[in-house]
């Protein structure tokens, strides 16, 4: 049984990681049909620039906030210097500029921050707390909170606010919302931004628990796809739902299988999905009218 | 200067000045290079490339090796063996180097290994595994301690230690993988059993799911880790997590001061066997390796401000092992260079007393390694 619990505590923590990034797919998903592969990025800048800061010298709190509006900055600038300039271009195209801009992001990282892994001290100490004879770290309780309160966060801002609407409804028919008065490329710049909020916080909450470095956004990024895909692409209760049964599948998967294959999982997750339920667990498959 | 006669003077005077200032300088001895500076195994690479880098200078400006100077070529592989075979190729065919040091990982090492055997290139590894050395190669070397050496020097601390049960946990690279199976075959004669046998992937950040199962395997008395870069920091810092307590030991593929930084307060009472290098300054002042590894300690602290590593060290070894084979052949004819590094003896590296032969390319033997342990984030000499 403690065991089990072991594997469950460390499952949903690496899983409420993965469910962020996954949010994250969806937003952009949802407001321009452009699945932004460089959402592994917006986890490792939160990550590596709360590392930097915090070894200049500069105070937990204050660092981590910076970093996450750093992670903000670089999303806002990837929308804006990236994909507005191709606005006409076909969702395909769009999906390809954010694969070469995950690589440019990677390539400056590298050159800036060095290509060395880096540590961030945990929040409130590492001294394991035990719980059912199996243990779990203070920081996983932050990861596993944290996520919770941005969830809650943001269900309010899109069933509340009206912005938040805006979006649902850019999301629901683009045309319609525009003939209404949204500013639908507003809202695109606010959907990046907000997706580059959730992936800087992810990246900020694990670097403790893991280790982060230049090239972290590569796994992350994937397994948050997958994690999307798995949930139903668009869908934000899915994203949730993809990412936690995902970091749990890993987990469970590593532990009673074989960890030599922990990170196929993923990747097998991805190929069933798309075989036998395209449209994820939650999605709808969408068809067209001609 | 109206006269053309003057002007074509002068002209000549000029060209014959060039020209003798080109031909007096002899060919330079080009020494290649492809390491890992990037990716996984950076603590490992970026060390040694900073060390070649370091000692060609001081050779060159003490006036060079048999009155020439040395050029070195580094290419950085960020650890895949692919790109390190075209680097290797393109140091053989292209650069035409007269010898190679790399690569950094047993990986890209044995992806090069059949390019310089090919091309008859004297190739000095700095990677771990006894599989490079091991049928021996005519014209492959290596400097660090072999894996096989790690897991009897390991075994003979844990018998000490009256440990007979042990559980491993290696992560997916070629080292880890060779250790493991060098473990798996040298443990009989040390009275090891081991009764668990896990497994990471190379980018992996949480172990927990494995160690869970180790620590719940009946009558595990401790843990080794064959490792090189982050996988095993993460592992220590997992260990501390769960709160297992039993001795966790590591390979020498963490001797970096890195380690511990990455590790954190996870890493006290580690142990790892390394070379005398880590210890330097704890060494005794007759130990045959104090004059070495204190000189390289301190003239890579001074120019680079970090601490040296063991893999520094190797690099340091392979340069200076070349730079000797040279000296004594005096060519860089690459037969001659060759045979001379067979014929070593008596060289006194960081890594320990190098004698090879026609059947040894490598050197050393178990009294190179010393046990360590990590006291309050620092190394300290297992007695």
């Amino acid at each position: 049984m403690a065991e089990f619990l072991q594997f469950l505590f460390s499952g949903l923590t690496v899983g409420a990681t993965y469910a962020l990034v996954a949010l994250g797919f969806a937003i952009i998903y949802n407001a321009s049909g452009v699945i932004n592969f460089a959402q592994g990025e917006f986890v490792m800048a939160g990550g590596m620039a709360s590392a930097f800061l915090v070894a200049a010298g500069v105070p937990l709190p204050l660092a981590v906030i910076t970093a996450v509006a750093a992670g903000v900055a670089i999303g806002v600038a990837l929308e804006k210097f990236a994909i507005e300039p191709a606005r006409g271009a076909p969702v395909v195209t769009l999906i390809i500029i954010t694969i070469g801009a995950s690589i440019a992001i990677r390539g400056v990282a590298q050159l800036l921050l060095g290509k060395q892994f880096h540590t961030v001290p945990p929040f409130t100490g590492d001294h394991p707390i035990v719980i059912g004879g199996a243990t779990i770290l203070p920081q996983s309780l932050w990861v596993l909170g944290a996520s919770i309160a941005v969830v809650i966060g943001l269900s309010a801002f899109f069933s509340r606010s009206k912005l938040g609407k805006a979006m649902l409804a850019t999301a629901n028919n683009r045309h319609a919302a525009q003939l209404v008065g949204i500013n639908v490329r507003f809202i695109l710049l606010l959907s990046f931004g907000l997706s580059a909020l959730l992936g800087a916080v992810a990246g900020v909450l694990i670097s403790p628990i893991t280790l982060t470095s230049y090239d972290v956004g590569i796994m992350v990024g994937l397994k948050g796809f997958a994690a999307a895909m798995l949930g139903g692409l668009g869908n934000g209760v899915g994203a949730i739902a993809g990412g936690l049964l995902l970091g749990l599948a890993e987990a469970l998967g590593a532990g009673y299988l074989s960890s030599a294959y922990k990170d196929v999982i993923a990747f097998v997750i991805i190929l069933a999905v798309l075989v036998f339920m395209p449209g994820g667990l939650f999605g709808k498959v969408s068809a067209e009218r001609v | 200067m109206r006269s053309p006669l003057l002007r074509a003077l002068i002209g000549a005077a000029v060209l014959s000045l060039v020209a003798g200032a080109a031909a007096a300088e002899p060919p330079t001895i080009k020494i290649g290079s492809f390491l890992s500076v990037t990716g996984p195994a950076a603590f490992l690479g970026d060390p040694e490339e900073k060390t070649l880098k370091l000692y060609v200078e001081k050779l060159n400006k003490a006036g060079g090796v048999i009155g020439r100077k040395l050029e070195l070529v580094v290419y950085d592989d960020a650890g895949d063996s692919d790109k390190a075979r075209t680097f290797a190729k393109r140091l053989i065919d292209q650069d035409k180097v007269d010898v190679i040091i790399g690569g950094t990982t047993t990986g890209t090492t044995m992806a090069a290994v059949p390019l310089a055997e090919q091309a008859g290139m004297p190739l000095i590894s700095l990677a771990g595994a006894v599989v490079i050395v091991e049928p021996v190669k005519k014209w492959v070397f290596k400097t660090p301690h072999t894996d096989r050496m790690a897991c009897e020097k390991i075994f003979a601390d844990l018998k000490a230690r009256g440990v007979a049960k042990i559980g491993m946990i290696a992560g997916a690279g070629g080292f880890d993988r060779s250790m493991r199976q060098e473990c798996l075959k040298v443990a009989d004669k040390y009275g090891i059993s081991i009764v668990a046998d896990e497994s990471y992937g190379a980018k992996d950040s949480d172990m927990t799911a494995q160690l869970t199962k180790i620590k719940n395997t009946a009558g595990v008395q401790a843990v080794v880790n064959p490792g090189f870069g982050q996988g095993p920091a993460i592992v220590t810092k997992n260990f501390r997590q769960l709160g297992m307590t039993m001795p966790l030991y590591q390979s020498h593929g963490v001797a970096s001061k890195e380690f511990i930084k990455l590790a954190g307060e996870a890493s006290e009472g580690v142990r790892l066997p390394a070379a005398a290098l880590l210890v330097a300054d704890i060494l005794a002042a007759n130990d045959p390796q104090k004059a070495v590894v204190a000189g390289y300690k301190k003239e890579y602290e001074a120019k680079y401000g970090s601490d040296v590593s063991t893999f520094g060290g190797h690099a340091y070894d392979g340069l200076f092992l070349a730079v000797e084979a040279i000296k004594r052949a005096n060519s860089t004819d690459k037969g001659k260079v060759r045979d001379a590094l067979e014929a070593t003896k008596g060289y006194v590296g960081t890594a320990g007393i190098v004698n090879m032969s026609a059947t040894d390319h490598m050197g050393l033997d178990l009294t190179a390694f010393r046990m360590l342990e990590v006291k309050k984030g620092n190394w300290t000499l297992v007695k």
